[in-house]
């Protein structure tokens, strides 16, 4: 019965990301490149995350400018994305050049601070 | 005060759509205005009038806030007051005097005496780097002020900028009506006067402009899901960290309120949008700030904006998802497995974090704001503190006065409106007047809730009546001018003849809020006046003739440490001298009130609560070259060393159990008479306190020794002492000043 069972749940992962994969096709070429930068700054903060968990935090500074570098990144790209996607209602009066230069700006003051902060 | 009824008037004719009526009364007052622009003869359009009005409500607005905190530089002088001022402005003179990079990197060995000070890492820079560049700029523009003057104005000058960011966001949460009433409102409410009146020179003065402003721009990002208000939004978290402890409330009140738009449903994308821009943002920006540091990500009270950040990221994760997913029985199962996999990593990082010791408990502090009673079980020097003390409820009636009635109001229109804006209102409000219960100074975090929730009452009630009054009614008047007959008129069913009845009643109520607003104008500048303009470093009392009587003994004593003893003396005192100590007489002090060494103060307390030659040890070890002590037994000063002397003993005996309370204690109690516990009459600051007492007579008809602070004859009235000699006591006996004397020789 374990078997069984086990067979049918990746079966149904199997289904599970197949739909995802098909849904997701569908998204505009624009987000598809959003959706990568975000997916490789949180790869890298995770990388971080598990080099300080092997290594140690010891400059704590540096090591939270670099992880909150990368979430900061992501999360500012994902805000960047749910702005500029057409199927946002809420956005619709927000022009795409406007988003992204609000998302530079963030940017820039992330990064700057996070200069300060490495040291 | 005068001020006061116009923006009530201006919100009535803001809404209802002006007429030139009150154009022209509101310009009576400005007449240079109106012969410069003359309405009639540039026929403005009702909106450019509207706007002119609201434009020079403001203004006047912005000006009273100014003016009538100055009532302290009136009655006094322009003087920095009470303690934690002195400190502030010690360290703006540092700044302005020796650069950024020397104040940021000084180390003050005049306090806490042997330990010194690292003055750059525990402060927040936020109100002195603001004075020193408002000092600066007005350097630069060649007025040469002094930067006493600046600190002194400081305070009054953020509460008017306050008015306008309340303005602001008066109108984000409802219309420019409330906002106006809301700017009002908040220039002279007294709970927010009370710490911004001209010389209170603290934190809190710059810290309720940064609290209400990041409030203000938060809701402004959530409302238009803009990355550019966040970001405004996060350096406004920025400006608060870098100027009050109290951003806790933000880093708390913030998640609280998006937990509470999760659980509702009221989510949207630009709730994700402004929170985690401004928590990032935010966070690495109040990390630069030393004294906060890492704690953002290290300490208890910061997680709650972490874990909220967490998850909002797989809470929208899985909104995304859903949408992709046509099929919702299989986003069931996604979910399934996804929510169980968050759950359970959170619970594993929050437990290994805590068990390691990586994220610090909750602080002692944190728990006395959630648990009234644990400050006094726990901390005494905490609960020390007046005004750490429980709110009794005439001081919100003191601080609030109508507004205390028009809160709930606000709170009923806020419900009957609900958006993302009125629901965080109402949660600052909430929230805030439940600390405001616990201790009094909250409520002064409570006060821009209050005003803005009461503006919105004020505003919607009145702009409901003057839409009835202004309403054009079929039925000629009957003449009845009964203010409660709207609801007899109702009762007889017909609608025609309640009619006339409704616009009477509607005229009685208006001037009722009008009669109640006016009187709330009355009671904030004489609350103003009366309460909050002393300085008590200088006290004023009335003489027996009615004339006034000041007593400027403190100043008398630290100018007489600065000009006669030597510049490396070192003074005890108990800890609320010593900020003053320090800045006005420029020596060192053993403790003084930033009380971050708990064991320092309890020694000093231990010092003052032994006899004499006990005392003297410690004071050998601590270099005690002089002593201060506060004493209010001829002026009558209730609030001296002999009534604080209870929390010496406390804090004392928290760390030395060889003090003991019940000693002193006579029936539970500390007296000075001839019933005190033999301890008491032979302690240290008892001696210090009462000594060549007994030979004063301080009033008429009263024995030698009377103590008028606590209304008996002292106990012992032949003190002898033998380590310390009397160095100076100031005119009216408030200071009074010991010198230590070396050890005897030996042979």
């Amino acid at each position: 019965m374990g078997k069984a069972s086990t067979s049918s749940t990746t079966k149904d992962a199997l289904v599970l990301f197949d739909s995802l994969r098909s849904a997701y096709s569908a998204t505009p070429t624009t987000l598809k490149i959003i959706d990568l930068y975000v997916g490789f700054a949180v790869f890298t903060a995770l990388i971080q995350v598990v080099y300080m968990a092997l290594v140690g935090s010891f400059p704590f500074n540096s090591f939270l400018s670099g992880v909150l570098s990368c979430t900061g990144t992501a999360v500012l790209a994902v805000c960047l994305r749910i702005q500029v996607n057409k199927e946002n209602k809420d956005f619709k009066d927000l022009p795409p050049e406007r988003a992204f230069a609000d998302f530079v700006l963030c940017n820039l003051v992330l990064h700057l601070v996070i200069m300060n902060f490495l040291g | 005060m005068v001020g006061k009824p116009e923006p009530v008037n201006g919100t009535a004719t803001a809404k209802t759509g002006p007429s030139p009526s009150p154009a022209t009364s509101m310009s009576g007052l400005k007449p240079d205005l109106l012969n410069n622009l003359s309405f009639k003869t540039l026929k403005l359009k009702t909106k450019q009038q509207e706007l002119l009005i609201r434009v020079s409500i403001l203004c006047l607005v912005y000006i009273l806030a100014f003016i009538t905190r100055l009532f302290s530089v009136l009655r006094y002088e322009s003087m920095i007051h009470e303690f934690d001022p002195y400190f502030n402005y010690r360290t703006t003179l540092y700044l302005t005097e020796k650069g950024f990079y020397d104040f940021w990197n000084w180390f003050d060995s005049e306090s806490w005496y042997p330990l010194g000070r690292i003055i750059g890492g525990t402060l927040y820079p936020g109100l002195m780097v603001t004075a020193a560049l408002i000092y600066w700029t007005l350097r630069f523009l060649s007025f040469a002020v002094h930067i006493r003057e600046v600190c002194v104005l400081t305070a009054p000058f953020f509460a008017s900028n306050t008015t306008l960011v309340a303005y602001f966001f008066g109108k984000e949460i409802w219309d420019t009506g409330a906002g106006l009433v809301a700017a009002a409102l908040i220039a002279i409410c007294p709970g927010y006067i009370s710490r911004s009146v001209a010389g209170s020179y603290d934190n809190e003065g710059v810290a309720i402009f940064a609290l209400l402003l990041t409030f203000y721009l938060f809701v402004k990002a959530v409302n238009t899901g803009s990355l550019a208000w966040a970001l405004a939004s996060a350096f406004g978290y920025f400006y608060m960290v870098s100027a009050w402890g109290g951003y806790v409330f933000i880093i708390n009140l913030i998640p609280l309120y998006v937990l509470v738009l999760l659980i509702t449903g009221r989510y949207s994308m630009r709730l994700y949008v402004a929170y985690n821009c401004t928590y990032i943002i935010g966070m690495l920006l109040a990390m630069q700030i030393r004294f906060v540091g890492f704690q953002h990500v290290q300490s208890g009270e910061h997680m709650a904006a972490m874990g909220v950040f967490f998850l909002m990221q797989v809470f929208y994760f899985l909104d995304w998802v859903r949408h992709l997913l046509s099929d919702t029985k299989m986003f069931q199962a996604f979910l399934r497995i996804t929510v169980t996999c968050a759950v359970g990593i959170g619970a594993v990082a929050l437990g290994v974090g805590t068990a390691s010791g990586y994220i610090s408990p909750w602080t002692g502090r944190f728990y006395s704001l959630l648990d009234p009673t644990y400050a006094k079980d726990h901390i005494p020097i905490i609960a020390s503190v007046s005004e750490h003390q429980p709110t009794a409820w005439s001081s919100f009636m003191f601080d609030f006065h109508i507004l205390l009635f028009l809160f709930p109001a606000g709170l009923y229109f806020c419900f009957k409106r609900l958006s993302d804006a009125t629901i965080f209102i109402v949660m600052y409000g909430l929230t805030s007047m439940y600390f405001a219960g616990v201790m009094v100074r909250l409520i002064l975090v409570a006060t821009p809730a209050v005003c803005l929730i009461s503006a919105i009452a004020v505003s919607a009630t009145i702009k409901n009546l003057t839409q009835l009054v202004r309403a054009k009614n079929k039925v000629p008047q009957t003449g009845s001018t009964k203010g409660g007959s709207s609801t007899k008129g109702s009762s007889k069913g017909s609608v025609d003849q309640s009619q006339p009845f409704q616009r009477n009643g509607a005229t009685v109520l208006l001037f009722g809020a009008f009669y109640l607003l006016s009187k709330y104008a009355t009671h904030c500048t004489w609350v103003t006046s009366e309460a909050y303009s002393s300085p008590s470093i200088v006290l004023a009392a009335r003489g027996a003739h009615g004339n006034r009587v000041i007593f400027d003994d403190y100043r008398e004593a630290y100018f007489w440490l600065r000009q006669n003893t030597p510049p490396d003396a070192k003074v005890m005192s108990w800890w609320d001298y010593g900020y003053q100590i320090t800045a006005m007489g420029n020596r060192t002090v053993i403790v003084d009130n930033n009380t971050w060494n708990n064991t320092h103060i309890a020694t000093v307390g231990r010092a003052m609560s032994s006899y004499e030659d006990e005392a003297y040890e410690i004071m050998r070890s601590l270099d005690v070259d002089y002593v201060l002590v506060v004493f209010g037994g001829v002026t009558g000063y209730s609030s001296d060393d002999i009534n604080k002397f209870l929390w010496m003993v406390r804090i004392g005996g928290g760390v030395f159990p060889v003090i003991k309370e019940p000693d002193y204690l006579v029936n539970g109690e500390y007296r000075v008479d001839k019933g005190a516990a033999p301890k008491m009459l032979n302690c240290l600051m008892y001696k210090l306190s009462y000594y060549r007492f007994g030979e004063l007579t301080t009033e008429y008809g009263k024995p030698p020794g009377y103590d008028r602070a606590r209304g008996v004859e002292i106990g012992n009235k032949d003190i002898k002492l033998e380590h310390l000699e009397e160095a100076f006591t100031t005119s009216n006996w408030i200071v009074r000043i010991y010198k230590v004397k070396p050890p005897n020789n030996r042979w």
